[in-house]
């Protein structure tokens, strides 16, 4: 994506980008952090909940910034590795990284209100984000651990119609234009 | 710079923020050898790349490093190639010096050796014709070379002056067509008129087939041209076919086995004789023995005997020694010795037999002339035990002539006396 693509998009789309309070967007991460590591302890069914991943996802989108989507990403992930034991910082990072920059990348060009497109951003974005830390897992720690494909899809769509959940009540949350 | 980095901006920081956690994660990760992974990764990323930079310059510095000593390599073949074309040609040069030294050095000897007066001369060019067989010398008139003089080496004639200009002369060789001279062969004294044919062989004409001339034998200039002193080799016989009146015979000169470069011009021929053919079992010479040093003994014969006669001869000594009877001694009806009596064997490593004195000098002297001719004459002069067959006694069989003791004829090492 070059600049001028960049200044393109966002001149003809600068009136759909969502602005969101400070607070906000330090809290909800947090929280989203928060049930990641403490919720499954008591509801361990909920752990297949990647909510760090889905608000990554949801303020990437809404931002429409690649550098803030890629920060965005970068600070969920490694606050997500500080609070994983056995895990490096870094392997969530990465990954939430990337996703935060290519969803930003997306958000930029098509229009992410509409649920449907949410939900395949979301399905999408997910088994991206399995993918990529099975990938960097093996490659990076030597860890050979599966990559069960079914199980990633399910959780894909599970995680995707509460992505498209959690984005409506995240909607709340923006400014007022 | 600034245009690159804000047109990249996006993806410069997403790999910089990238980079950075995977910094992150190399610090804090150790694999199973308990090693770092930013030590693992940072030296698998840097050792395939400095493996290529080291192939690279491996290849590099090795194909400039051969490329340079091939060219060494080629410049040094050339150099030693042609350092070896010189030493052949010198090496060449020095057999070519030592075979002339040699030839002069035989040249000088002949010329003092043989009675005709010579001139040392070098050919210094051949004849123009094709198959001409004509040199010329250094030597001419002004040197006193004549023409009809001939042009010999130690090994034989080489051919005669047909001319003779002031500062050289021309040589007609022993194989030109028309080269003539009088030989006599060596064994048969077989004469004949040697001519050349234009071929390395000559040809010995005139001799009558009832002639003997046999395959390997030697010719020698026979005097009767007036031109060769008698007595010089011509060549060797390869062929001889019979024929009538005349048979063929085809000669290989000696003269011009070799070639010709140094030669001897015969100012003033002396005729001499043709050697004699060297008997097939030509008598051998054997030097006197050493003297013994000083504190060793002088080798004594052994006695040691062989035959029965040997036998008999070393009993019939022991006898004559006990009963102190000297053979030879006392007129017709004196006493013989008692041959019946009991002779104990000598010691084992003692002389079997006492010499008597005048044998002393023969003995030690027979082993040298054991071969030699005079030898032989000598032993068909002197009686030997042998004759005591012929004396009137048949009691005394030993009884030597007075004129030569017993001893003397047999010397050790010879037949004893039959």
């Amino acid at each position: 994506m070059t600049e001028y693509g960049d200044r393109y998009l966002v001149g003809n789309q600068r009136e759909q980008v969502s602005r969101f309070r400070a607070r906000v967007m330090l809290a909800v991460p947090l929280a989203a952090i928060l049930f990641q590591v403490y919720v499954p302890r008591f509801l361990e069914f909920l752990g297949y909940l990647e909510l760090p991943l889905l608000v990554t996802i949801y303020f990437a989108l809404m931002r429409r910034s690649q550098i803030g989507g890629l920060f965005i990403g970068a600070f969920i992930g490694l606050a997500q590795d500080s609070l994983s034991i056995k895990q490096p910082l870094g392997m969530f990072g990465i990954v939430k990284t990337l996703v935060g920059y290519f969803a930003a990348s997306v958000g930029l060009r098509i229009d992410v209100e509409h649920s449907v497109i949410r939900f395949l951003l979301t399905f999408f974005f997910y088994f991206f984000h399995q993918f990529l830390y099975w990938v960097l897992a093996r490659g990076l720690l030597g860890r050979q651990i599966p990559f069960e494909i079914q199980l990633t899809l399910v959780l894909g769509l599970l995680n995707a119609v509460v992505g498209v959940t959690l984005f409506h009540f995240l909607d709340k949350l923006r400014e007022p234009a | 710079m600034e245009t690159l980095l804000n047109r990249y901006r996006n993806i410069t920081v997403l790999l910089l923020v990238i980079f950075a956690q995977l910094v992150l994660i190399a610090v804090q990760v150790r694999n199973d050898q308990d090693v770092r992974m930013v030590r693992v990764w940072s030296i698998t990323a840097i050792t395939p790349l400095a493996r290529v930079l080291e192939a690279i310059r491996g290849g590099a510095s090795g194909f400039f490093q051969n490329y340079i000593l091939m060219h060494d390599a080629r410049a040094d073949n050339r150099r030693l190639q042609g350092e070896l074309d010189r030493l052949k040609m010198e090496n060449q040069f020095l057999k070519t010096e030592i075979s002339t030294a040699d030839r002069a050095k035989a040249l000088v000897a002949f010329q003092q050796h043989t009675q005709s007066r010579t001139m040392a001369a070098r050919v210094i060019a051949a004849g123009a014709g094709a198959n001409s067989k004509v040199v010329f010398l250094d030597r001419g008139s002004g040197s006193g070379v004549e023409k009809g003089m001939a042009v010999v080496t130690p090994d034989g004639i080489v051919g005669k002056v047909i001319a003779a200009y002031p500062t050289a002369s021309e040589v007609m060789l022993v194989t030109d067509p028309e080269f003539a001279a009088g030989v006599v062969s060596q064994k048969n004294h077989v004469v004949g008129t040697l001519k050349g044919q234009g071929q390395s062989a000559c040809k010995v004409d005139y001799v009558p087939s009832e002639e003997k001339v046999e395959v390997g034998e030697n010719f020698y200039t026979s005097g009767d041209d007036r031109i060769f002193p008698k007595g010089f080799p011509v060549g060797v016989v390869r062929v001889v076919r019979p024929g009538s009146p005349y048979q063929e015979v085809l000669v290989e000169p000696t003269g011009l086995q070799h070639g010709v470069e140094a030669v001897l011009i015969v100012l003033e021929g002396v005729h001499q004789a043709i050697p004699e053919v060297p008997p097939a079992n030509a008598p051998v010479y054997l030097g006197t023995p050493p003297p013994p040093a000083p504190g060793e003994q002088p080798i004594q014969p052994t006695g040691l005997v062989g035959t029965d006669a040997d036998r008999l001869l070393q009993k019939y000594r022991q006898i004559g020694a006990a009963e102190n009877h000297k053979f030879g001694e006392g007129g017709p009806g004196a006493k013989p010795p008692d041959f019946n009596i009991k002779v104990p064997p000598p010691a084992a490593g003692e002389p079997a037999t006492s010499q008597s004195p005048a044998a002393e000098p023969a003995s030690g002297r027979a082993g040298e002339r054991a071969n030699s001719p005079s030898a032989a004459a000598e032993k068909k002069a002197a009686p030997v035990a042998g004759d005591v067959h012929r004396t009137p006694k048949p009691a005394n069989p030993v009884a030597p002539s007075p004129a030569r003791p017993l001893a003397g004829s047999v010397p050790p090492g010879q037949s004893p006396p039959q």
